[in-house]
């Protein structure tokens, strides 16, 4: 195994140590007695150097002051960018998996979502899918046409939410998913976040906001500027 | 076929006019004098050393001299391509990209031209093989370079919206298809306009130097539509290339957009 993720990861990078990690399994230590879905060790990327586990159906705020790389760590998960160490989903290794599907399983959702295509409904498979979750968000159905120039920051942020939330990812990894929303969205997309983790989905929730990362989340993990994390009950 | 021959002094005049062109920049304060001076003694020499060369090669007919002069071409061709980069690629490949895929495509037009249609004796015959090559490689060149840069700009641009696609499942060829369709139609439309042009608005050089030495109007414009069939075949072909393998070389393996390949921006 230390071979083969030297051998995938460690060519173009500053040589980091790489550990042999023991299969998890259903963990029966664990406090709540919940199956570990996501495993993160040894997770380094530039400065940063992480381990923890993620249990199916739970939710981790992520906090820690700008440029700590709390968003390196995230898009690190999804593997969006080069990175070392070992991160398992349900005990499979993400090397093991193609990365288009880990990503459809571990999907990373940008605090300023980009956007390819010149209409909304074009960043949706299906759009007639997408609107109940649009309307929840509180944007009319109507607003598949519009040309993604017109829409506002926050109206960016729902459908960008919206948009990740069609894959039905097992670990949704949310970059200040409501940063730019008035307190009304922030409580339906926190409602819809909940819901999703109720029914088995992880979440890894980064946010600025202390009161939202206590409402949101059930443990909290808090980034140093050294790039290490300490984990804090909430 | 007659053709009136020139001595070196009746270039004197003409050269006239580029006197005349830095006379207008000094009075206009245009700063360009300097610049022209260089280009025009640069062309002179060129040209004329390149006429000794071409000389030998013809008198040689060697498969020898004439593949290392198809080589050097090559080789400036793909410097020209690397100058003309806002962003470069890294190491070898700033160089290797552009120099292969001219290869590939300048490379196979001609020797598919020179098999196929022109069947000179022998088939490397430097009098078809280089003037071919040169032609074709000159608008390959143009197009590749035009293709990358395009290529590199858009990654840098677009990026966001790329991640985004990639964060979402989507493999890095569905990220990346916008913006490798835009240079490719970058590294295209140069040709396409060039041919919808011709014979309207200019008069091609090769087929306007074929009637000036004297050969008949009608069997020029077929040289020249030859011409212009491998340079659209050749030019689609080197920038195909090149944008698709610098969109390979700029992810990975594991579908990740790799803008840390890519070199700074260049000013200028």
């Amino acid at each position: 195994m230390l071979g083969r993720d030297s051998r995938l990861t460690g060519r173009l990078y500053a040589p980091v140590q790489v550990r042999v990690v023991i299969e998890f399994g259903l963990c029966k230590a664990l406090p709540n007695r919940k199956r570990v879905m996501l495993t993160v060790q040894a997770l380094t990327r530039l400065h940063i150097s992480v381990s923890f586990d993620l249990n199916d159906g739970e939710c981790i705020a992520l906090q820690g002051p700008s440029g700590v790389g709390k968003s390196l760590l995230l898009r690190s998960i999804a593997d969006l960018d080069p990175n070392e160490g070992t991160v398992k989903l349900d005990g499979t290794l993400r090397e093991a998996v193609p990365a288009p599907l880990w990503r459809k399983q571990v999907t990373y959702l940008a605090a300023e979502p980009g956007w390819w295509a010149d209409t909304v409904q074009g960043h949706f498979g299906r759009w007639e899918h997408a609107i109940p979750l649009v309307s929840r968000l509180g944007l009319p159905p109507s607003c598949g046409t519009w040309p993604i120039q017109r829409l506002s920051t926050g109206e960016r942020q729902r459908l960008g939410l919206a948009r990740a939330l069609m894959l039905q990812s097992r670990v949704l990894l949310l970059d200040e998913p409501t940063s730019a929303l008035d307190s009304k969205s922030t409580a339906t997309v926190e409602s819809m976040i909940a819901e999703r983790v109720s029914g088995g989905t992880s979440v890894v929730w980064s946010t600025h906001d202390s009161t939202q990362a206590q409402r949101v989340g059930s443990r909290l993990l808090v980034m140093s500027s050294a790039g290490r994390i300490e984990e804090h009950q909430l | 076929m007659t053709y009136i021959q020139l001595a070196y002094g009746d270039l004197i005049l003409p050269a006239l006019l580029v006197v005349m062109d830095g006379a207008l920049s000094l009075v206009l304060q245009l700063r360009l004098e300097r610049q022209l001076a260089i280009a025009t003694v640069r062309m002179v020499v060129q040209l004329v050393l390149v006429g000794y060369v071409l000389t030998f090669l013809f008198t040689a007919v060697s498969p020898f001299w004439t593949a290392l002069a198809a080589v050097i071409m090559v080789l400036f061709a793909s410097r020209e391509i690397v100058v003309r980069q806002k962003r470069r690629l890294p190491g070898f490949w700033s160089y290797g990209l552009g120099a292969g895929c001219t290869l590939l495509a300048a490379g196979t037009v001609t020797i598919f031209s020179l098999l196929t249609q022109l069947h000179p004796d022998p088939w490397y015959h430097p009098r078809y093989a280089l003037p071919l090559l040169g032609m074709i490689l000159g608008n390959t060149m143009t197009g590749i370079s035009l293709g990358l840069d395009v290529l590199t700009n858009g990654l840098v641009r677009e990026r966001a919206a790329i991640e985004a696609c990639l964060a979402l499942g989507g493999t890095r060829y569905q990220a990346l298809l916008p913006v490798l369709r835009d240079a490719l139609r970058s590294g295209f439309m140069p040709t396409i306009n060039g041919m919808a042009a011709i014979g309207l608005v200019s008069l091609p050089g090769m087929m306007t130097g074929q009637i000036l030495a004297g050969v008949e109007p009608i069997d020029a414009v077929k040289y020249q539509l030859l011409i212009m069939f491998l340079i659209a075949g050749g030019t689609g072909l080197g920038t195909l290339a090149a944008v698709m393998g610098g969109g390979r070389l700029l992810t990975d393996h594991r579908h990740r957009l790799r803008l840390d390949r890519i070199g700074a921006e260049r000013s200028g």
